[in-house]
């Protein structure tokens, strides 16, 4: 019952503008496009916005033009954040992860009619959502087995005790995929946190309501604030701040535009950034998942340690 | 208490061991005869010798005592495209259709080679670059020899290092490596690029040519088939023009952060793959609880290794307050009975440094940390009359602001810190724009184990220093440059990953 109360309310709010002929009832409470920071969903600082459309140019939603110092709020939170994150169990991060995937399962409806609006098919959209969940499951799993599966205790020859293991990169900024906007949205920030890093992500320019919406999901699945920031806008004006940040350690970006590629190499020697390219993954395949996903965003540590000698000092075994 | 009383004399915990009369060391000179160092070398393109298009040499010297060794050519951009074509020729017609057993075999020679040679090589290595011949017979030499021998026996297992993947060879791959390790730097970037199937265009660094062409000998020696490795020598524009080279497809570089940062720029827009080792600031942290003679040896070596020309030397030493001036006192007692002097003295500990310039930069920043209002204490040892020179050299009282704290001095130079707490002293040492390494002395697993965790740097040596090896890999966090060198870790910057 309530689930179809939803898709009713929602599809009216689909014809927006008409509503008044069609419901007489009572009036539709439209949602207002925020942007998320730091477990919150302010406004943009600058007050700016634009006007989300579909392809037939009708008006979807007024949403944030953010600008550069909604960027560098996002930067301070997804810092702050990071300690607690990437310190966190990684089993803890799994279950974080599980619950997205569990408060996407129940918003299934709300993202279908989202995607319906911007262009996609019924059949479309639900086949994105269900690989979108799924794919957050995907890398729940991972959260405590990648490690296992890329490190390595390594047999030096001297005395020593020596192991290598992965450690999140530190915060990443991400321009999300433009055309995936909910699977693809979800499969650069899923392999992003699942290592324990925290991110602020560009949302798809032209659409960006799913993004907004699926901010409200993570808002509601003990995610920590900060660990996941989204903003909408221009990326035409935000690319070059997001590698441009000192304290941002790698961006990641998924178009094939060439000019911001070099842009962004360029700009990533300010503070020797690890810069990601999925200008060629298609989201919607298996080659959309994969642990190598999360090792783009992490590093390895090293670590030493002196073995008293056990055989110089008599002991057999 | 009163018979303690009586006897008491002025507490010393540190017995100072008097090296400056009867216990002088008689000199134990290593015989420059076991080794040979032609009046001049070509450009190794192609398997064979070749001149200089533009007919220039220039002088490679010995830095203790300013003696010329040998002239070397002065690769041009005209001699680099020569190195890339041959390198290309053969990654494309010979080492890329080489079944990889074979490709291990080459490999294999070149490190027995490397062992047959390694007292020659470890000659030339002090003679050139000033290192003591003790560091560079222990250690340069037999590290790169078993780097060659390690990544050897990883050419035909590459199926087994990315599961679920199959990495493929990248192309040509231009390295460019630094002055402090030259033959040791020139086996870490050679012995996995040859193993995983690329083939090599490789710079040393202008100031320690001769063991990059000492090691081209034993590659032509060793038959691995022309083109296969090309050993170009010159200054920054020789690198400039491997780095800019149109048909690389990837660029390993060890320097400066700063030139790397320049690479990085030079390669936007290019699909060369990339890897950068680059400066550091290592935090060495000492808790109270520490065995403090061994922590103190550790810091020595932390630091004074290779006249401090380290990458991730430990040049910042936090001390618990509490013992602060205990360690400080050690470590000047311990820096006075460090032998400074000839390279090839086997009983040296600290060498010459490297270059002229780069003792200017050591001068530069210990003018700077006085200035800063940092007490300087140096050994009172006396310094050869001709060559490069730098008495081992340590700071006390210093801000974490101050430059000598921050910046990357890259020579015998410590900047020692204190601090209370474990929270406070992880602040501190994570306070900086590098992460390349970091070392922790306590008795304490549990201690050790949180702070190896939260340091943020590529490589964490606790209750040791400066310990390195070819199964272990090596690289930094933030500014200090991506990807890693060594160990199974170490394959990945020469792969591609396809299904």
């Amino acid at each position: 019952m309530e689930k179809r109360a939803i898709k009713k309310s929602s599809l009216s709010i689909s014809e927006n503008g008409i509503e008044e002929k069609k419901s007489t009832r009572r009036l539709e409470v439209l949602k207002t496009y925020k942007i998320y920071i730091g477990g919150q969903f302010p406004r943009t600082e600058s007050g700016r916005y634009y006007v989300a459309k579909n392809a037939d140019g009708k008006q979807l939603a007024n949403v944030c033009l953010s600008s550069r110092k909604d960027f560098r709020d996002a930067v301070v939170a997804a810092r702050g954040a990071f300690g607690g994150w990437s310190g966190r169990a990684a089993f803890n991060r799994g279950q974080i992860l599980y619950r997205m995937a569990e408060m996407l399962e129940g918003r299934k409806a709300q993202f279908i009619e989202e995607l319906t609006q911007q262009d996609s098919t019924k059949g479309k959209a639900e086949k994105e959502v269900n690989l979108a969940i799924d794919r957050l499951i995907y890398y729940a799993g991972w959260c405590d087995k990648f490690q296992q599966v890329f490190s390595a205790v390594n047999p030096v020859a001297t005395s020593h005790f020596n192991f290598s293991v992965p450690e999140p990169t530190g915060v990443v900024s991400i321009i999300a995929p433009q055309n995936d906007s909910l699977l693809g949205l979800v499969s650069v920030i899923a392999p992003v946190i699942a290592g324990g890093n925290t991110c602020v992500l560009l949302a798809s320019e032209s659409k960006p309501l799913c993004a907004v919406t699926f901010a409200e999901v993570i808002n509601s699945s003990d995610m920590p604030g900060g660990v996941v920031n989204i903003l909408t806008g221009k990326v035409s004006e935000l690319a070059p701040w997001f590698v441009d940040h000192m304290d941002v350690n790698a961006t990641i970006y998924c178009e094939n535009d060439s000019s911001v590629q070099k842009m962004m190499q360029e700009k990533s020697a300010l503070n020797v950034k690890r810069i990601i390219f999925y200008n060629s993954v298609k989201w919607d395949t298996e080659k959309g998942q994969s642990p190598y996903f999360i090792m783009d965003t992490q590093e390895i540590k090293t670590t030493w340690h002196p073995i008293e000698n056990i055989a110089g000092s008599g002991a057999g075994y | 208490m009163a018979v303690t009383k009586k006897k008491s004399v002025k507490k010393n915990n540190t017995i100072k061991l008097k090296f400056d009369t009867s216990w002088l060391y008689a000199p134990a000179p290593e015989s420059k005869s076991a080794a040979t160092i032609k009046p001049q070398y070509d450009l190794f393109i192609n398997g064979e010798w070749q001149k200089p298009s533009g007919g220039k040499y220039f002088d490679t010297i010995n830095p203790a005592n300013e003696e010329k060794l040998s002239e070397v050519a002065d690769a041009n951009e005209a001699d680099v495209n020569k190195a890339v074509t041959a390198a290309r020729n053969a990654y494309e017609k010979v080492w890329k259709k080489m079944p990889a057993k074979e490709r291990a075999k080459y490999i294999f020679r070149i490190a027995r080679m490397v062992q047959e040679r390694a007292r020659e090589l470890a000659i030339i290595e002090s003679l050139d670059g000033g290192k003591p011949i003790r560091e560079s017979r222990d250690f340069d030499v037999p590290t790169a020899a078993n780097h060659f021998f390690y990544y050897a026996g990883w050419a035909d297992k590459l199926e087994y290092a990315f599961p679920n993947r199959t990495a493929a060879s990248v192309g040509v791959a231009g390295q460019i490596i630094p002055w402090n390790f030259p033959l040791l730097m020139a086996a870490w970037k050679i012995a996995p690029a040859l193993a995983t199937g690329n083939t090599v265009v490789l710079k040393p660094a202008e100031t320690t040519p001769l063991t990059a062409l000492k090691l081209a000998e034993i590659i032509q020696e060793s038959g691995l088939p022309e083109g296969v490795v090309n050993i170009v020598t010159g200054a920054g524009a020789t690198g400039a023009a491997i780095v800019n080279h149109p048909d690389i497809n990837k660029i390993a570089f060890t320097g400066s952060t700063e030139v790397g940062k320049i690479i990085q720029r030079s390669i936007a827009g290019t699909n060369k793959k990339v890897t950068l080792e680059l400066g550091g600031k290592a935090a060495n942290i000492i808790f109270e609880d520490a065995p403090l003679d061994q922590a103190v040896e550790g810091v020595i070596n932390g630091i004074y290794f290779n006249q401090g020309h380290v990458c991730c030397a430990g040049s910042r030493l936090y001390v618990q307050e509490s013992v602060s001036k205990q360690v400080i006192r050690k470590l000047k007692d311990r820096i006075e009975s460090l032998i400074v002097g000839d390279p090839l003295d086997k009983n040296t500990d600290i060498g010459a440094i490297n270059s002229k310039q780069q003792l200017e930069t050591i001068r530069k920043y210990v003018k700077i940390g006085k200035e800063e209002g940092a007490e300087m204490y140096e050994s009172s040892c006396s310094l050869p009359g001709r060559g490069f020179w730098c008495r081992p050299t340590l700071f006390t009282n210093v801000a974490q602001s101050a430059r000598i704290a921050q910046e990357e001095i890259f020579g015998p130079v410590l900047a020692i810190l204190t601090f209370r707490t474990d929270d406070e002293v992880i602040e501190k040492a994570n306070n900086s724009p590098y992460g390349l390494s970091a070392g922790v002395w306590t008795d304490k697993g549990s201690k050790i184990f949180n702070m190896t965790k939260r340091m943020r740097a590529g490589v964490i040596w606790a209750n040791t220093f400066n310990k390195f090896d070819p199964t272990s890999p090596f690289g930094g966090y933030k500014e200090s440059g991506f990807g890693r060198e060594g160990g199974l870790h170490g394959l990945l910057p020469y792969v591609k990953l396809i299904n």
